[in-house]
């Protein structure tokens, strides 16, 4: 019981420090001016056209980006749910991929496909002698929405196909039987079903496009810049850091507003519906315009991998640079690396704050995750939505927290490393908790209480019980978790010094250097992230419990 | 000798009161059945005894010494759960030998010991088996050579059985008597089902709404129960309130269904004028269209057939006869065939089918 308590104190202690005082301290900032708290700031917000339309660019973009996904997303929820075809196994961990990876490698992938140099335009070129790039969608909204519909698309598959898969299709069955075409039946009985699970990954998807940062930085240009990019300028180039912070609380309100609605319906469509294993609802006949959808679906979810496979492409052949000779300058020499940081250093610097974070992150997780289950069910929704919060927040108005907060006494780690382990832990153990609970939740106590009865103490009862159980869920969370920190790019971008650049950030500052060999560094580094991200999610594939370990 | 000794044993969730002042105890070797109906608190009283709860007030004794405030782990008491509860992770032998492993026991001790276990339960060679692998029946085998392993001096069993169908369960009924009374095991058996109770019990113990009805053998309980609840749970279905009248010094009672006698050993001190609740044996009625033979005090009615139906081997009619309705079990040698539903019959009530439920 003690000891119990104590941790909690640790996790909560965690959370106050590094993610309620820095909030508080954002929201100090931008509502105290002129030695007085006043309104200020959001009065000459509000007031300025150019904010008012990065509000309305932000909202908008995410409800195109979010119905792009969803047009793209359901019928792949729908090819997952009811057929068993030959390399699904494979093809479900493809269309994870995309959500895993780190915004920068996305960026990036879309760059290399569709960039001006890009493999498309490259092939098109050479094809039919073009002496002009045949497609620029790079800077442009097209191409936003891509990257966004890319990123998010496998939210929607993965909420919506693990409903549709167990709904109980005697539900269909029925309605048949009462005399219901197949189209009445779809609109009546299986739509209003699956609409729960349709709304809340859209929820959720809007979420994440209305705070997306490294797409929109890196594909739209100057031109386009959602609140999350304005924060960044506002912090790091234009240092108005009063603005910046009236933007993240605007910011913040918007995205509560969402993960509440999204919290809601999860709460309400957890009504009992009759789920069934899988095998009694997959198709048994299949005819040929079954075997036409599959065809087509899984063409589209080929396609959608295209960015990442092109990421690799470009990286091999890459016109002007000697890749083999590249790769032996990445990892030896010091010249031609930026700030005097070898390419291996970054590396190594990645690395390390990942496996502090992931180290971090899992003690968190697994407190936060024992808090929340063993909360009675009044309480569970509240401590859960509480542990949850950082996932809410964007990480450059964390980052942006940190800045004003964590530069000066009481706690002064601006110029630490330590800072950035802080914040790619708290970015990453929303993830450990949402691959912990739903196993923790599912031992039943009965368990425990046999172990007991058998003569185990409570220690005991941990080691020899929860222990086992928990681990495949724990290595899925650490896996999440290093991914996320590997790839953390906008809180990053914001708190890095130079000496402990991480790769996302080197990425970024590679590519606003010219030269082709600085391009290739970042496609590289892009690859490199790309590889050990795709090695890690493809190895925890099989300690997935069914679709547990998703949101 | 007593073993368990349960004194005024209250716990409540909330405003429900789960487990209402029970006492009972259990003799060294005897199985107690406790039945009742779902959400009657046969589940939390056993989770009381075990130590996973713990109880608002009351004692719960073993051998003479008070283990309420005792961590369950130290109570050396076997619990079979209802969903088993056996380790996913582990394999039958790491199941079975898990308490030993507890109790810190030699390998090869345990080895000895669990491979008697397996024999026991008829399930040698399956020590290798993962849990998923095995049928519903084989699981509750492991579970019940789980609890048996450390040598628990009280089993609690807790509707092991509920889950598997008819056929398996009565074979499984079967076995683990044998199981417990070879090892001489004192045990707690909660069910719902009364064939199972009555086919397991020493001593039942029927409870409802947390309360405890009545404890008694199977015979106790079948020849006297307590009430109308304890009445229709052993499977009772003529139940009815009458009134007690005194004629030349002869007990009757006035019901729905006439004057009726009830047997000269019933208790003829009741007053004149008391409200009591009988039953009426339906294996105890006689049809006169059926069978001739005419008791003395026996009282007729006429009703006719409302329903006909066949319960493997006998026949059960049910008899409307004004607006009461009377159930009646034929015995296998009767021959029914001239009895259709709509029929008139007239009945017979022997004293001996009334008996007086004591409340």
């Amino acid at each position: 019981m003690k000891i119990e308590r104590l941790l909690i104190l640790v996790l909560l202690s965690y959370l106050g420090v590094f993610f309620l005082y820095p909030l508080i301290a954002i929201l100090h900032k931008s509502l105290y001016g002129d030695g007085a708290y006043n309104l200020g700031q959001f009065i000459s917000l509000i007031g300025d056209p150019y904010y008012l339309g990065r509000i309305w660019f932000t909202t908008w973009q995410a409800l195109v980006s979010t119905l792009f996904t969803l047009i793209i997303g359901l019928p792949a929820a729908f090819l997952f749910a009811k057929y068993e075809f030959p390399g699904k196994t494979l093809l479900k961990a493809a269309t994870t991929l995309p959500f895993v990876m780190p915004t920068i490698v996305v960026a990036m992938g879309f760059l290399a496909l569709f960039g001006h140099n890009g493999l498309f335009n490259t092939f098109l070129m050479n094809i039919f002698d073009l002496d002009y790039t045949p497609i620029n969608i790079v800077n442009s909204l097209t191409v936003i929405f891509m990257a966004h519909a890319f990123y998010n698309y496998s939210i929607v598959v993965r909420i919506v196909s693990s409903l549709w898969a167990n709904l109980d299709p005697s539900l269909e069955e029925t309605a048949k039987m009462l005399g219901a075409s197949s189209l009445k039946v779809f609109y009546h009985v299986t739509l209003p079903l699956l609409l729960p699970a349709i709304v809340s990954s859209a929820l959720l998807c809007f979420a994440f496009c209305f705070t997306s940062f490294g797409v929109v930085l890196i594909l739209g240009g100057a031109e386009f810049a959602t609140l999350e990019v304005s924060i960044y300028e506002l912090t790091a180039k234009l240092f108005r850091l009063p603005m910046a912070g009236a933007l993240s609380v605007i910011q913040l309100a918007f995205t509560y507003l969402f993960l509440l609605l999204y919290a809601r319906i999860q709460e309400t469509s957890a009504i009992p519906i009759n789920f069934k294993p899988r095998e009694l609802t997959t198709r048994k006949n299949i005819t040929v315009q079954d075997r036409l959808f599959i065809f087509g679906a899984v063409l589209i979810i080929l396609s959608i991998t295209s960015p990442l496979i092109s990421l690799a492409i470009r990286t091999i052949f890459f016109e002007g640079v000697d890749s083999a000779a590249q790769i032996s300058n990445l990892f030896s020499n010091e010249r031609g690396s930026y700030f005097d940081l070898s390419p291996l250093k970054i590396v190594f610097n990645s690395l390390r704050f990942a496996l502090c974070s992931v180290f971090i992150s899992l003690a968190l997780g697994t407190i936060a995750s024992y808090s929340i289950t063993k909360s009675s069910k009044r309480t569970k929704s509240v401590r859960d939505a509480l542990f949850m919060l950082p996932l809410g927040v964007s990480a450059v108005t964390l980052g942006f927290g940190y800045i004003i907060s964590l530069s000066n006494p009481p706690v002064d780690i601006r110029g630490s490393w330590i800072i950035l382990v802080v914040a790619h832990s708290l970015v990453a153990y929303p993830f450990v908790i949402r691959s912990l609970l739903p196993v923790l939740q599912g031992i039943s106590p009965n368990l425990r209480a046999a172990a007991m009865i058998l003569g185990a103490d409570p220690k005991r009862v941990f080691i020899s019980i929860d222990l086992p159980l928990i681990t495949p869920a724990l290595i899925v969370g650490a896996t999440f978790a290093f991914a996320v920190s590997m790839g953390e790019f906008g809180a990053s971008l914001i708190l890095v010094r130079p000496e402990f650049t991480t790769i996302p950030v080197a990425i970024f500052r590679y590519l606003g250097l010219p030269g082709a060999e600085n391009l290739w560094n970042a496609l590289a580094m892009s690859s490199l992230l790309m590889i050990v991200v795709a090695i890690g999610f493809i190895g925890i594939e099989r300690f997935r419990y069914k679709d547990l370990g998703s949101f | 000798m007593v073993m368990l000794e349960i004194s005024n044993i209250c716990k409540s969730y909330g405003s429900v009161s789960a487990v209402d002042n029970v006492t009972f105890s259990v003799n060294q070797g005897e199985i107690i059945c406790i039945l009742g109906p779902s959400g009657c608190g046969k589940t939390t009283l056993l989770r009381l005894v075990a130590g996973i709860d713990n109880a608002d007030s009351g004692t719960v004794k073993f051998g003479g010494i008070t283990i309420s405030d005792l961590p369950s782990q130290l109570r050396g008491f076997g619990l079979m759960f209802q969903d088993l509860a056996l380790f996913p992770h582990m394999n039958v032998f790491g199941n079975i030998s898990f308490g030993l492993r507890m109790q810190g026991l030699k390998p090869s001790d345990i080895h000895t010991r669990v491979n008697k276990l397996l024999d026991l339960v008829e399930m040698s060679n399956y020590g290798n088996r993962k849990v998923h692998e095995l049928s519903g029946g084989e699981r509750q085998r492991v579970a019940l050579a789980r609890s048996l392993a450390p040598e628990p001096r009280l089993l609690m069993l807790d509707e092991p059985l509920a889950s598997l169908d008819r056929a398996l369960r009565e074979t499984l009924q079967g076995q683990v008597r044998n199981i417990l009374k070879e090892i001489g095991l004192t045990s707690l058996y909660v069910t719902h089902d009364r064939d199972e109770a009555f086919s397991m019990a020493d001593r039942l113990v029927f409870m409802n709404q947390g309360k405890v009805i009545q404890i008694g053998t199977p015979e106790e309980v079948f020849y006297n129960p307590a009430d109308e609840f304890v009445a229709r749970s052993v499977g009772f279905k003529n139940i009815f309130r009458g009134i007690i009248t005194r004629e030349n010094n002869m007990l009757e009672i006035s019901s729905p269904l006439g004057k009726l006698h009830p047997p000269a050993k019933e208790d003829i001190s009741i007053t004149h004028g008391t409200e009591v609740m009988f039953l009426i044996d339906e294996r105890e009625i006689i049809i006169h269209n059926l069978d001739c033979s005419h008791e003395p005090n026996s009282t007729q009615l006429e009703g006719v057939v409302s329903e006909k139906v066949f319960r493997t081997g006998v026949y059960e009619l049910k008899i409307l006869a004004g607006d009461v309705q009377v159930s009646f079990l034929s015995t296998p040698t009767q021959n029914l065939d001239s009895i259709q539903s709509g029929d008139k019959v007239t009945v017979d009530i022997k004293p001996t089918a009334i008996r007086l439920i004591s409340s």
